[in-house]
């Protein structure tokens, strides 16, 4: 098996990668916070939270806050999981190259 | 992918993770102010407040003054800190106010303000003599909670401050000395540290 297949497919896009960082260090994050951080636009980040969420890599929770719609997000155990796999995969590679 | 992309992978990874779930450190400077604040404030209350067959009446004239000399010691050092922490925050474009500051202050004061009520309880029913040592010992738990979420290494600076509280309640008399140590040594120690690794990035 070489090293390459260890790299998640799902984390090899930027905003992805990024929604897992926060993620994993954060109990959960809301849609603001994420745009805030990442940088990028509304429909954009929802389209790579969906493919997250179909992977069950995270959990979506919806509530109102005072008359406010409020999506936050929480990163599954599988998602962590696969995240640190990824990472334990590239730190690998770069190792290798050294 | 070339390697070049994952070490960019990587990096990019490590920013967010701290972007998100830490505050960026107070500055090395603030944490030698505040040393120097709590010497002053302890040298004012030496020479002329503290009378000399060392006992304080409580509701004296020299007793009030000293809770004047704290307060101020305590809105100079937390002003100094606010003030340099945010002109650095202004230098590296971030934020000041957001959720990770929220959660920061949040955990810093529950300990906090709990020892602060216990300790004005206990001196309201005469029982001051622990108060340097409830001072440093609460401190220290704020410091290592609030850690978490700053970084830096700000919770070796609270297991001292714990550790110098439960030794000055071993022993009772030298509390004001341990105070010295523990707000106005530790801090400038403390604050040179962090001033020398910043020279160092």
């Amino acid at each position: 098996m070489g090293l390459i297949d260890n790299i998640n497919k799902l984390f090899d896009h930027r905003i992805r990668l990024g929604i897992m960082s926060i993620l994993v260090v954060n109990e959960d994050a809301d849609f603001n916070r994420l745009k805030e951080l990442l940088d990028v636009t509304d429909g954009n980040l929802a389209s790579h939270l969906k493919a997250l969420e179909k992977e069950d890599y995270i959990h979506v929770e919806k509530q109102f806050i005072g008359r406010k719609p409020n999506t936050r997000y929480i990163a599954t155990k599988k998602g962590k999981q696969a995240f640190s796999k990824h990472i334990d995969a590239l730190e690998a590679i770069i190792k290798k190259g050294k | 992918m070339s390697e070049q992309d994952y070490l960019k992978d990587i990096s990019e990874i490590k920013h967010l993770m701290n972007r998100s779930s830490r505050f960026i450190s107070l500055s090395g400077l603030s944490g030698i102010l505040a040393g120097i604040y709590a010497l002053v404030g302890a040298a004012i209350a030496y020479f002329y407040l503290l009378p000399e067959d060392d006992f304080v009446v409580l509701h004296s004239w020299n007793f009030k003054m000293l809770v004047v000399v704290l307060i101020v010691v305590a809105i100079l050092s937390i002003g100094t800190a606010f003030l340099l922490t945010t002109r650095r925050a202004k230098q590296q474009h971030e934020k000041i106010w957001d959720a990770t500051t929220r959660r920061l202050l949040l955990n810093f004061l529950i300990p906090l303000i709990t020892g602060g009520i216990y300790i004005l309880i206990k001196i309201n029913s005469q029982h001051y003599g622990l108060t340097a040592s409830l001072m440093l010992i609460f401190y220290g738990l704020a410091l290592v909670n609030a850690s978490k979420y700053t970084i830096g290494n700000v919770k070796y600076l609270g297991y001292v401050e714990i550790a110098a509280g439960l030794v000055c309640a071993a022993l009772p008399g030298y509390g004001f000395w341990f105070w010295i140590f523990g707000f106005g040594i530790m801090h400038i120690v403390y604050g040179s540290i962090m001033m020398l690794q910043e020279k160092k990035h």
